[in-house]
């Protein structure tokens, strides 16, 4: 009895085996040969949208174009998380799929199909550059958000900041005015959260100018010196946390309690994307406060008198190179894309050209501000940005390296600005002349 | 014990004096039994032969599966990344040898954390201190001892998530912690997490809060286990409570301690739950297998960091080592 179940057991296990290779091998049918019917996964990180039934609305939608088409929604909460294990076996993460940022770009390949030629896609999308590898476009965005400071109006008002502060030390300044005359924290770091943190390395272009800047820190053996962009980003997170202007104990900062207290006036400004400021009115309706205290600026720098507001792809839309329907898979990727409405919605910027900006930005263009997209990288050096930062362990887009400058800053780790920035330049630089040809 | 009711049965009704003759007709009946269940590999069973020898194996073999499908298999996997510079991700690009070895052992920055396991060992033996004392209290006839025992051994059942959530709420400014302490005059009290120099006496603390209950338990059923007669022969001797710990009880409970030693030390290299939700690691709170993690899912190294575990693996293993040879594994004669 138990040797047949073994046997049993040890035959599923190889067959699964066998299946899996196959899969990895070979599996999956052309894009476009097939007919749009028949069933899809379609993975997504958008749970709210599950659960309020957006998403079955555009599914139903859908059907009317395509009747016969069936799209099963996996909403994932610890998106990123699971979609590390699920990439390992070649049908387990659905027909479409939000692009799981854990790919390198020299791995986009091995998981993922082919959506048209970069340059082509061009005249017609946004946020292409992110998910290209060597001229081949592996995932379009949804939408996108602009990297600003969202503050509360109100505060501002009450702190007697009468203009938008346009460079760091006038933002310095305004916080200060804020920690005088009212008594919210003037900048939250959201630290133990720590992803605020690590979009504070988005400020580059701001801070630049230069869509460039990520590729040219690849090369530059230490970028931080006096006046270049992540010097500027690095020490006014450091002389605002010195000045006693972030929140008192930064380890038990709480992001969704956040919201609710930058509505109701006890936290002043917080670094983040507009993609934020529908998430934040809603938290102000749920606490009786009008929307309008949500305010968004562009980041307190300016260069050559000209203020520029960094947008970049939200989440892309990617499918998994192994479906076997992936004729409605572009179909639905598509639809999402141009008929669903589901930007407009969202309040995020169109990944399509001609679109118009959402209502929440437009009142941003104009007055020397202009939006800036990141440029691509030079063919070939498309993962190496990213690959710096994670071979020197100086995570400029994650959190690890900016808390410990804010310890150093409040006083809680040896060293000061100085020591720290030579630190993290001799590591950067140390694997810029590995890594960079 | 029903084969040989009915075995019997049978020799009664064909009516069968001889004893050879009935043996053969019992097995041949049995035979013709098991048959008619389907049970063909059983008959073997009488007469000897291959499957006899093979059931227990069979039996353990569903065990060694698994045992070697999850836990053998990926250990194994682990020292062949150790080898690579595998990112976690896709193909494995290249074989390294032992380049990870040497940077892990060159890198001072990754062995520097294992200062913060000091907080956690001498925790330990805070730890363990009180695991005892409330295990020989508890031992002797207390009022309300099992409701004690239950309160002691509590911490241990929940979940390590919750556990790491109620401290965050217990020392967050202005919460439990300092309101209670506010109640005794204490005013200005530290940041228990913000403060670097108090943080990792806090999370520490929380570990010992946790995990005291298991060596509590560990403790009371070795006392327990000890013959009660010799409570007796040492009090008719006029030995006190003291007394009786130390010829008795300490000497009775040796190998427990040098067990749950080598648990402590173990796993006050490897802390891992309690940092890692609280603080995240941030604010000099890190520990091995913290940064362990984020070698491998924030730097996307998994190749440094298989290393890092397997290196890791090797320190318990010795420190274990070195720990039994302090603690030989001696037989105790208490009488």
């Amino acid at each position: 009895m138990a040797l047949r179940r073994v046997i049993i057991g040890l035959a599923v296990l190889s067959t699964a085996v066998l299946l899996v290779s196959c899969g990895a091998s070979g599996g999956g049918d052309k894009a476009g040969s097939g007919e749009v019917k028949g069933d899809i996964t379609f993975l997504t990180n958008r749970t709210d949208l599950k659960t309020d039934g957006t998403w079955d609305k555009y599914i139903a939608e859908f059907q009317k174009i395509h009747p016969g088409v069936n799209i099963k929604v996996e909403a994932i909460t610890d998106y990123e998380g699971d979609l590390k294990t699920r990439l390992s076996t070649p049908n387990g993460y659905g027909d479409v799929l939000m692009f799981p940022a854990s790919l390198t770009p020299d791995q986009y390949a091995d998981f993922l199909e082919p959506l048209g030629k970069t340059k082509e896609l061009a005249s017609s999308y946004r946020f292409l550059d992110i998910r290209s590898f060597e001229g081949v476009q592996y995932g379009i965005a949804l939408g996108g958000a602009a990297q600003g400071v969202l503050y509360n109006t109100e505060v501002f008002q009450k702190a007697g900041v009468a203009t938008l502060p346009k460079t760091p030390q006038e933002f310095v300044a305004a916080l200060k005015l804020v920690k005088e005359k009212t008594s919210a924290i003037p900048l939250y770091t959201n630290y133990k959260d720590g992803w605020p943190l690590g979009s504070w390395g988005g400020y580059l272009v701001a801070v630049s100018g230069d869509p460039d800047i990520q590729n040219k820190m690849a090369h530059d053996k230490s970028p931080w010196k006096e006046g270049s962009a992540i010097y500027v980003i690095d020490s006014l997170l450091y002389d605002t946390v010195r000045s006693g202007l972030t929140e008192p104990d930064p380890l038990t900062t709480n992001w969704e309690q956040s919201k609710g207290d930058l509505v109701t006036g006890k936290i002043a400004t917080m670094m983040l994307g507009s993609w934020a400021i529908t998430q934040f009115q809603g938290a102000a309706k749920a606490a009786g406060v009008s929307p309008t205290v949500v305010g968004f600026m562009p980041y307190p720098a300016t260069v050559n008198g000209k203020q520029y507001v960094p947008i970049g792809g939200d989440y892309n839309l990617s499918i998994n190179k192994n479906s076997s329907n992936k004729a409605t898979a572009r179909a639905w990727m598509d639809w999402l894309l141009h008929k669903s409405g589901i930007v407009e919605a969202q309040g995020m910027v169109s990944a399509i050209l001609d679109a118009p900006l959402p209502a929440n930005l437009s009142a941003l263009q104009g007055n020397g501000i202009e939006l800036l997209e990141l440029g691509a990288a030079p063919v070939g050096d498309e993962a190496l940005f990213n690959n710096i930062a994670a071979k020197s362990q100086v995570d400029l887009l994650g959190p690890i390296y900016r808390q410990k400058l804010v310890d150093i800053a409040r006083g809680q780790s040896s060293g000061d600005m100085t020591s720290y920035f030579k630190q993290l330049n001799s590591s950067w630089g140390a694997t810029v002349s590995e890594l960079a040809k | 014990m029903s084969v040989v009711t009915s075995g019997s049965a049978s020799a009664g009704i064909s009516g069968l004096g001889n004893s050879e003759i009935r043996k053969k007709g019992w097995s041949r009946r049995l035979y013709r039994r098991e048959r008619q269940a389907g049970w063909s590999g059983r008959s073997l069973l009488i007469g000897g032969g291959l499957w006899p020898k093979l059931t227990p194996y069979l039996f353990v073999a569903a065990a060694v599966l698994l045992l070697l499908l999850l836990t053998y298999l990926p250990a194994a996997n682990m020292l062949w990344y150790s080898f690579t510079d595998w990112s976690g991700l896709g193909p494995i690009k290249k074989v390294v040898g032992l380049d990870n070895y040497f940077q892990v052992f060159t890198n001072p920055h990754i062995f520097s954390v294992f200062g913060v396991s000091l907080y956690y060992f001498v925790g330990a033996f805070v730890q363990i201190a009180i695991a005892m004392y409330f295990a020989v209290v508890l031992s002797f006839k207390v009022w309300f001892s099992n409701f004690f025992r239950g309160i002691i051994f509590f911490p241990y059942l929940i979940n390590g998530v919750a556990i790491g959530f109620v401290f965050l709420y217990l020392f967050q400014p202005h919460g439990t912690m300092d309101t209670i302490l506010s109640w005794f005059g204490m005013t200005s009290p530290p940041q228990w997490l913000g403060d670097a120099s108090v943080v990792n006496f806090s999370l520490a603390g929380t570990s010992v809060w946790r995990y005291t209950g298991l060596n509590f338990v560990l403790f009371l059923g070795a006392i327990q286990s000890i013959p009660p007669t010799l409570y007796e022969a040492a009090e008719i001797d006029g030995a006190n409570r003291w007394q009786i710990f130390r010829s008795i009880i300490f000497p009775g409970i040796r190998r427990i301690i040098g067990l749950t030693f080598i648990l402590s030390v173990a796993g006050s290299l490897s802390v891992f739950e309690v940092p890692f939700i609280m603080t995240g690691g941030a604010n000099g709170t890190s520990t091995f297998v913290i940064q362990t993690l984020q070698v491998a899912f924030n730097y996307r190294q998994v190749g440094l960091a298989s290393a890092m575990a397997v290196v890791l693996l090797i320190i318990v293993l010795i420190v274990s080592w070195v720990q039994r040879k302090f603690f030989a594994d001696d037989e105790v004669d208490l009488t």
